[in-house]
């Protein structure tokens, strides 16, 4: 059987694979989706941790955190599609400046 | 046993796929998968209702609001096309910085969790009832819930103001 620690390496992976996409890629909507897979390699954590303890809280836990995750994308994708308006482009270092 | 790899393996194949891809569509569409075998991994986990909401919410929900936003901008590939043909430990120096520091971090985890004993197999008694969860949540969790509500219509008033064409601020402007 798989342990606590197979899921928690797992979650490890993923959350370094999210981290590396967010340092690399250079479009907007690709750095969200990095955040995303971050987001969801802890939500396996907050899981894996409440089934080895035996509680409900580490899913309630993951409840808020999918809520979160829909207000910042809601949000992150209006600014999104904001910047494109202004720029015509995705590029984050297009956006370097704190006025246009 | 098995099912534990197929899974995992699925969903680090698609997440790094993901970030490897420059058309965004294909990145989210593998991101999908990615959440698929995550839920799959949640009903190993014997979390029937995050299993559920993770395939509902996020598959179903956010991810297609994010391949909406891609389709509406209409702007599939990267600028940067010279800049992205070259070797991901090639190019300029923040990026280089960047890789180094999420290799570092994968590194660490891993050898963190090395150190610890081994936590041996799960215990055989699980709450896995919607039902458990559902008297938590209206409980315990009662007033986050509630505040949770709030957090939910404060970023809907958020996006239509963002992404709203004739910006009010804007009109006010000489």
């Amino acid at each position: 059987m798989p342990t606590l620690d197979h899921y928690l390496l797992l979650s490890a992976v993923l959350f370094a694979i999210g981290a590396a996409g967010v340092f690399v890629r250079r479009n907007l909507i690709t750095i969200l989706l990095s955040v995303e897979i971050m987001l969801n390699a802890v939500n396996l954590t907050f899981v894996a941790f409440g089934r080895a303890l035996g509680t409900v809280d580490g899913q309630i836990i993951v409840f808020f955190v999918m809520t979160v995750a829909a207000a910042e994308a809601a949000v992150g994708l209006a600014i999104v599609i904001g910047l494109f308006r202004h720029r015509e482009s995705l590029n984050p270092d297009s956006f370097a400046q704190l006025k246009w | 046993m098995t099912l534990f790899y197929v899974f995992a393996a699925i969903a680090v194949v698609a997440s790094l796929l993901v970030i490897a891809q420059r058309n965004p569509i294909y990145s989210v569409l593998l991101l999908i998968a990615s959440f698929g075998a995550l839920s799959g991994l949640y009903v190993l986990l014997s979390a029937p209702f995050v299993a559920v909401i993770q395939i509902v919410v996020y598959a179903g929900a956010i991810m297609v609001l994010f391949l909406f936003v891609v389709m509406l901008l209409n702007a599939p590939h990267e600028e940067t096309e010279a800049d992205e043909r070259r070797h991901v430990l090639l190019r300029s120096g923040a990026l280089r910085f960047g890789a180094v520091l999420a290799f570092a971090l994968a590194a660490e985890l891993v050898w963190a969790l090395s150190q610890g004993r081994d936590t041996g197999a799960f215990p055989g008694a699980s709450v896995a009832s919607v039902a458990a969860i559902g008297r938590t949540l209206f409980t315990d969790y009662a007033f986050p819930f509630e505040v949770t509500s709030i957090l939910i219509l404060v970023a809907l008033v958020g996006a239509v103001v963002l992404a709203q064409r004739d910006h009010p601020l804007d009109r006010e402007r000489p």
